[in-house]
């Protein structure tokens, strides 16, 4: 990414390295202290013990990610907390599809629509963007709930046709989760679809066009693969977040739905477990850097994502 | 340009557009809600002073939710201000810099970005909790005295995770800069410093204001990272918000949520309006 270009003129200003330090020293020592180091901490404890009154003994094992793998006790497999994991994985996956499909029409509108059009319709993808992400959970809740706004519209509807209606049982549920997920990271996805498609040239369309292809064979010989960086980028924005979420699976999953998420707030807040709860924040960490790795490497890294 | 478009896309859009905006109708019409239990429509509230608006008079009488307002602008408006200067001054020394260590920078700062979130709200737990701890217990500070999370923990931590995306955002705009301008004002005997202040910023200006802007947003909207790191006095919207879901809702957090919507809106229809004159000229 950063290619130094070699300086043209000869009498360009050189540029001192010193300046370059101190520039780069603020932001090193923060990510430093906040970041690596925290990291590190976690990464040690996660092989530490729990001690009596929530003290961390440091003698190490491999011990609580056997807890985690569910083979802590020779000759049971306790499969609570990989059933977890695979989980979150198979909600991430879900709603990262869905979010796709739900998005992908929509960034094609936009994208196609005229030139002076498209800031407008962007726009209005942005605004429930930052309405606050607590508050559109409390929203789903006015929707879903069983006497919400979903079930009497449905009610109505079906008491206009005179059909008998019973509520749906949506709230709490794993679907209200997932909907929830699909509508809060909905605009992450389109912005970078949006940017792939935008670049499109107009030609290739009618190119295709002049060769006889019809709408279906334009889209997945043009359209699509076209669009792909943005895909890709867009995965990466909704996956990452839906896999360390708790508040959504916390408000709308009741106390059924539990995620990795979940898993690791109540080990450091009400579990008072910080060493278990450190080996699960490292297992989600390496899951989803290596989730993201082979993504990337399969489908090339998307700029897009950063870009804009 | 006519373009024929299929029906059926445009069927699809106006769905995905409905199902995007159902939510926030949905909060907007029920702040006006009758019902102190909100599950249901019951009429247009008309009560007290303040008629169809008694909700929105109830949200400037609650202590702890203007409180909470209020921490929630100083900590966006702290950590902005800081996170841009840091993360102007990071892709400053990434993109035009060779420094020992430079890739170590450059590695730190994306980590934030490719990890949730949740992992660098426990990393800061744990870090501020093992520090105070350690701090606390070698000065024999007590009561009053002891340094425990809140307002002051969770700003540093929103500067720590907005840093890298002002950075991204900074580093964008300077990837496109033309060295020609600046090397012209070297030639006209602008020492570096006046060449930065009156050729450098203001080109790069853009960028950094959306830098800001992203920041700011990131701040606002946080949850996850404020959950770990704050403490008494330390309440954000979000959490006090995330206390209520649990507890109890009245169209009160509707009349909230109307209040954001409407601030956002306007901002946004500012910044647009904004952009589009800057652009022009």
């Amino acid at each position: 990414m950063a290619i130094e270009q070699p300086a043209l003129r000869v009498d360009a200003p050189p540029r001192t390295r010193w300046q370059g330090i101190l520039l780069a020293l603020p932001v090193t020592l923060l990510m430093t202290v906040l970041l690596v180091v925290p990291l590190l901490i976690i990464g040690v404890n996660s092989f530490a013990q729990r001690g009596p009154d929530n003290a961390i003994i440091y003698n190490f094992s491999l011990n609580n990610y056997l807890r985690l793998l569910g083979i802590a006790e020779p000759g049971t497999w306790d499969t609570l907390y990989i059933g977890i994991l695979i989980r979150s994985l198979w909600l991430a996956f879900q709603s990262t599809v869905l979010v796709i499909l739900v998005g992908y029409p929509l960034a094609y509108f936009i994208a196609r629509a005229p030139r002076r059009q498209r800031n407008f319709w962007l726009f209005l993808v942005l605004v429930p963007l930052w309405t606050n992400f607590v508050i559109r959970v409390y929203a789903w809740i006015m929707i879903l709930r069983n006497q919400g706004v979903l079930n009497s519209l449905l009610g109505w509807f079906a008491g206009l046709f005179g059909l008998p209606f019973t509520p749906l049982d949506l709230y709490p549920s794993d679907l209200a989760v997932l909907i929830c997920m699909v509508y809060e990271f909905l605009p992450f996805m389109i912005l970078p679809m949006f940017t792939s498609l935008e670049k499109i040239d107009d030609s290739l369309y009618e190119a295709a066009a002049d060769l006889g292809a019809n709408a279906w064979h334009t889209f997945w010989r043009v359209t699509f693969p076209l669009s792909l960086p943005g895909i890709v980028a867009g995965t990466i924005l909704v996956f990452i977040p839906v896999m360390g979420t708790f508040i959504v699976s916390d408000i709308l999953g009741g106390r059924q739905v539990i995620l990795v998420g979940n898993l690791i707030q109540r080990q450091f807040l009400d579990a008072r477990d910080p060493v278990f709860g450190s080996a699960a924040t490292i297992v989600l960490m390496v899951l989803t850097l290596a989730v993201t790795l082979y993504y990337t490497r399969k489908f090339g890294f998307a700029e897009e994502a950063f870009g804009r | 340009m006519t373009r024929r478009r299929s029906p059926w896309l445009l069927i699809v859009t106006a769905l995905v557009y409905v199902f995007l905006y159902a939510p926030i109708i949905v909060l907007i019409v029920f702040s006006f809600n009758a019902s102190r239990t909100n599950v249901v429509f019951e009429g247009v509230v008309n009560q007290g002073d303040c008629g169809a608006f008694y909700w929105f008079c109830q949200l400037g009488r609650n202590r702890e939710l203007v409180a909470a307002a209020r921490n929630t602008f100083s900590v966006a408006a702290a950590s902005t201000l800081a996170s841009t200067a840091i993360g102007t001054m990071a892709a400053l020394a990434l993109q035009r810099y060779k420094f020992p260590g430079k890739a170590y920078s450059e590695v730190s700062l994306y980590i934030p970005i490719v990890i949730p979130e949740i992992v660098m709200g426990v990393g800061l737990l744990v870090l501020y909790s093992a520090l105070f701890g350690f701090i606390n217990n070698t000065f024999g500070l007590t009561g009053d005295n002891r340094l425990s999370l809140g307002l002051g923990t969770v700003i540093l931590s929103h500067i720590a995770f907005s840093v890298p995306f002002v950075a991204l955002v900074v580093r964008a705009r300077l990837q496109g800069f033309d060295k020609a301008v600046e090397e012209a004002a070297m030639d006209l005997y602008a020492n570096e410093w006046t060449t930065f202040w009156r050729v450098t910023l203001p080109i790069i200006f853009p960028g950094v204001m959306s830098g800001a802007l992203l920041a700011f947003t990131l701040s606002l909207d946080d949850f996850i990272i404020t959950f770990f790191t704050t403490g008494p006095g330390g309440t954000t919207l979000p959490i006090y918000v995330y206390g209520l879901l649990r507890r109890v809702t009245t169209p009160e957090l509707n009349a909230l949520a109307t209040v954001w919507i409407v601030i956002v809106f306007v901002v946004l229809m500012l910044s647009q309006l904004a952009g589009r004159r800057s652009e022009a000229h």
